[in-house]
C-alpha cells in the first residue's frame, strides 16, 4: 500500500535500505537552481534518494516537474547546484571533467526520447560505438553485439541503418546500444514517448525481461500510465521534489 | 570508426558535400594546370637559351664580358678545347671570336654582334644549325658566308644570297670592312636574340680582324645533360684557373630568377586558391555542426570526449577536403601529363610572347613534386578550415542539446 512519506520515515526508510541491501546510487539533497534572466527555475530541490542494483524504477510527474533534469544530474551530464551523487561509491561530480565523460561511458547507460543512434552507421554498428569507444577487443565486440541484437529482437536487422528502421526498432537498438559498454544501470528518460502502444509495450517487455533476467538496473521516467503500471517502484516528482516513493 | 563515421558523415547532405567538393576539385585542378603550364613555359625558354644561345657553360678573358675589348681574348684556345673534350660528359666544345659592330644592307644598317664560329664544332653546343628557316647553315655560299636572324633579314631588307657588308675595327683599331652574303636565316622565335646575333666562320673572321692564331673570346661547352653541369665546370676551372668559367645560370642570372618567380608566384596562385576555399568548407562545416547539435550532444552523453568530438569534425573536413583535393590534382595532373607531349598553341598572341623570348607553343611541365605538395596543402587547408566548426562542436552542452522541446 503506498503512503506518502513525510521527510523522516522517508529517511529511515532509506537507512534501512541502506543497510540491508547494497544500493548501487545514492543521491544526498540534489539541487540543480537553472538562472534565468528574470526568475530562477529550481527544476529540481533537495532530493534524497537511493537506488539498489536490478530494480526497474519509474520517474513520473506532470512536464516541467523535473524528471529530464534529475535524470541529467544523476547521469552526470549537467551539473548539480547543491548535493551529491554517488555511484558505487564514487562522487560524480567531484571527477574532473575528462573523467566523468570515462566513468559516464563505462558505467552508466542512457536511452533518450529521440536523437539515439548515428544516423550514419548501422544498427550493430552502433550497438558496437561504444564498445569502440572503451577500446573492447574486436571478438568481444562482435559477439556482444550480437547477442545484445538478439536480446532486444533485432537479430535480423543488423545491417540496417536508423533511418531504414520503425521508430519501436531504434528505441530496441538504443536500449541495446545502452547495454554495449556493461553499465552498472541504465537511465531512460521518456523513451516511449515518441512511440505508438504497440511499439511502447514491447520495448517495456524488452526492458523488463533484460531486468529479470540479466539483473539490468533500469531508471526511466514517463508520464505513460501503461508505462507506469509496469514498473516495481514509481517515483514520483513535483515541482522538483519527491512527494511519492512506492514499491511493489 | 570515428574515421568511418566522419567519412560517410560527408555523404549524408549529397548535394552540399558534392558541390563543395566540385569548388575545390576546380581550384586544385586549375592550380595545378597552371603550375605545370607556366613552369613549361620557364623549363622551355630556359631550354631554349641554353640551346640556342648559352650553351651550358661558357669561357672567357676575366675582362671580356666587362669589356668586350677585341684585345681580351683567350690565347692558345685550341690546346685548351682539346684538354675541356677529355673531360668525361663533354659532348660539344665552340670557340668563338665575338665582336660588336655593324651590319649594313643596300637599305639600311643595324647594330649586331657578330660571332665567328668553326660551324662543325658550333653545331655541337648550339642548335642554330637545326633553326634554319631559308638557306642553309654556312652551305652553299663558298666565300664569306653569313648566317642572320630572321627578324634582321626582314629588317634589312635581304634574303638568301642577298649581300650585306661587315664593318669593324681590327686589332690595330684600323676600321675594316668585309662583304658577305647570306647563306642562311634562322628564327628562334626570340626577337631579341634573332635581331642582334649574326654568324660567320671563324677563319673570315680572324682574317678581317687580323686575329692572333689560335686565339678566340669565347668558349663554349655543352654537357651530355645539364645535370653535369657544375661538375663539369669544376674541372675545366682546375684546367684553367686564370679564365673566367661560367654556367648558364651565372651567364643569364635571369633564368635563375625567371624560375624563382615563377615558383613564388604560382605558390601564390595556389594559396591564394587554397584561401578562397578555405572560407567555402569553413562555412559548410559550421553548418554541419550547426544542424547536429543533438547528435553530437547524444555522442558526447554516451562516452564520446572533447578529443574524440575534435577529430571527428577535424577528420571529416579533411575529407571532404582531400577528396576534391586529390580529384583536382589527379585532374589536373592528367590534363597537364597530356599536354606534356601535346603542344598548347598560344599563336593568337605569338607576337607578345615571341618578343620576351618565349615560345609560342608551351609544353607544360609536370613535377610529382607539385601534386604532391599541393595535396599536403589542401589537407593543411582542411585542418586550418576544420579549428573553428570543431570547437564549435566541442561547445556544445550535451544535456542542453538533448532537451526534446
Ligand atoms: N536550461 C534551462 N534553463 C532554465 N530553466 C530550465 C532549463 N531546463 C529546464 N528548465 C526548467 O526546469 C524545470 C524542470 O524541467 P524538466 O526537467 O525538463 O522537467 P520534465 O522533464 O519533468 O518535463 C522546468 O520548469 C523547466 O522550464
Ligand atoms: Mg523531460
Amino acid at each position: 500500500m503506498p503512503v506518502r512519506q513525510d521527510w523522516k520515515v522517508y529517511r529511515n526508510v532509506r537507512t534501512l535500505n541502506k543497510s540491508n541491501k547494497m544500493s548501487i546510487i545514492e543521491i544526498n539533497n540534489l539541487t540543480k537552481i537553472y538562472d534565468g534572466s528574470e526568475v530562477e527555475v529550481i527544476a529540481v530541490n533537495g532530493i534524497d534518494l537511493s537506488f539498489d542494483k536490478g530494480e526497474f524504477a519509474a520517474i513520473v510527474g506532470p512536464s516541467g516537474s523535473g524528471k529530464t533534469t534529475f535524470l541529467n544530474l544523476l547521469g552526470g551530464l549537467d551539473r548539480p547546484t547543491s548535493g551529491e551523487v554517488i555511484v558505487d561509491g564514487v562522487n560524480i561530480w567531484n571527477l574532473k571533467s575528462r573523467k566523468l565523460i570515462d566513468f559516464r561511458m563505462n558505467n552508466i547507460g542512457f536511452v533518450f526520447q529521440s536523437y539515439n543512434l548515428i544516423p550514419v552507421l548501422t544498427a550493430k554498428e552502433n550497438v558496437e560505438f561504444v564498445m569502440h569507444l572503451q577500446g573492447r577487443p574486436k571478438a568481444e565486440r562482435y559477439k556482444r553485439t550480437r547477442e545484445l541484437m538478439e536480446s532486444v529482437g533485432l537479430a535480423d536487422r543488423l545491417n540496417s541503418r536508423p533511418a531504414k528502421l520503425s521508430g519501436g526498432q531504434q528505441q530496441r537498438v538504443a536500449v541495446a546500444r545502452a547495454l554495449a559498454s556493461k553499465p552498472k544501470f541504465i537511465l531512460a528518460d521518456e523513451p516511449t514517448a515518441n512511440l505508438d502502444s504497440k511499439s511502447t509495450e514491447n520495448l517495456l517487455d524488452i526492458m523488463e525481461n533484460l531486468n529479470k533476467d540479466e539483473n539490468i538496473t533500469f531508471i526511466f521516467s514517463t508520464h505513460d500510465a501503461r508505462v507506469v503500471k509496469k514498473a516495481r517502484r514509481v517515483i514520483t516528482i513535483e515541482d522538483g521534489k519527491v512527494v511519492w516513493d512506492e514499491k511493489r | 570508426m570515428i574515421l568511418s563515421v566522419a567519412w560517410r558523415n560527408i555523404w549524408r547532405n549529397k548535394v552540399r558535400s558534392t558541390v563543395v567538393i566540385t569548388a575545390i576539385t576546380l581550384g586544385i585542378c586549375a592550380g595545378v594546370f597552371s603550375t605545370a603550364f607556366f613552369k613549361g613555359m620557364a623549363e622551355q625558354r630556359i631550354k631554349k637559351v641554353i640551346e640556342t644561345e648559352t650553351s651550358h657553360i661558357q669561357i672567357h678573358h676575366p675582362d671580356f664580358r666587362q669589356s668586350t675589348d677585341i684585345s681580351s681574348f683567350i690565347p692558345d684556345a685550341t690546346h685548351i678545347s682539346g684538354n675541356i673534350r677529355q673531360i668525361p660528359n663533354v659532348t660539344g666544345v665552340s670557340k668563338r671570336i665575338v665582336v660588336f659592330s655593324m651590319v649594313a644592307s643596300a637599305e639600311t644598317a643595324s647594330g649586331v654582334k657578330i660571332v665567328g664560329v668553326e660551324p662543325s664544332d658550333e653545331m655541337h653546343v648550339t642548335n642554330l644549325s637545326a633553326r634554319i628557316v631559308d638557306g642553309a647553315y654556312f652551305e652553299g655560299i663558298r666565300k664569306n658566308p653569313v648566317v642572320i636572324g630572321k627578324k634582321l633579314a626582314d629588317k634589312l631588307k635581304v634574303k638568301v644570297r642577298s649581300k650585306v657588308v661587315i664593318t669593324l675595327q681590327d686589332m690595330e683599331k684600323n676600321i675594316t670592312a668585309g662583304a658577305f652574303r647570306i647563306t642562311g636565316i634562322y628564327d628562334t622565335d626570340n626577337f631579341a636574340f634573332d635581331e642582334v646575333n649574326i654568324f660567320i666562320r671563324y677563319s673570315d673572321m680572324a682574317r678581317l680582324l687580323s686575329f692572333p692564331e689560335n686565339a678566340c673570346h669565347e668558349m663554349t661547352i655543352k654537357v651530355s645533360d645539364a645535370d653535369f653541369t657544375r661538375e663539369v665546370q669544376q674541372s675545366v676551372k682546375l684546367l684553367i684557373p686564370d679564365l673566367e668559367v661560367l654556367n648558364w645560370t651565372e651567364l643569364s642570372p635571369e633564368m635563375k630568377y625567371l624560375t624563382e618567380a615563377m615558383d613564388i608566384y604560382m605558390n601564390i596562385f595556389i594559396i591564394i586558391i587554397l584561401l578562397a576555399l578555405l572560407f567555402g568548407i569553413i562555412n559548410t562545416m559550421l553548418m554541419v555542426v550547426l544542424e547536429r547539435v543533438k547528435e553530437i550532444g547524444m555522442l558526447m552523453a554516451i562516452g564520446m570526449n572533447k578529443l574524440r568530438v575534435f577529430s571527428m569534425i577535424v577528420l571529416e573536413t579533411v575529407f571532404l577536403s582531400l577528396t576534391g583535393g586529390i580529384i583536382g590534382v589527379l585532374s589536373g595532373g592528367l590534363i597537364s601529363k597530356y599536354f606534356e607531349t601535346h603542344a598548347i598553341s598560344l599563336s593568337m598572341w605569338r607576337e607578345g610572347y615571341v618578343e620576351l623570348g618565349y615560345d609560342p607553343f608551351v609544353y607544360t611541365d609536370l613535377e610529382l613534386s607539385l601534386m604532391i605538395n599541393t595535396t599536403l596543402l589542401v589537407i593543411l587547408t582542411g585542418i586550418i578550415a576544420s579549428l573553428y566548426p570543431a570547437y564549435k562542436a566541442l561547445r556544445n552542452d550535451p544535456a542542453e542539446a538533448l532537451r526534446t522541446e
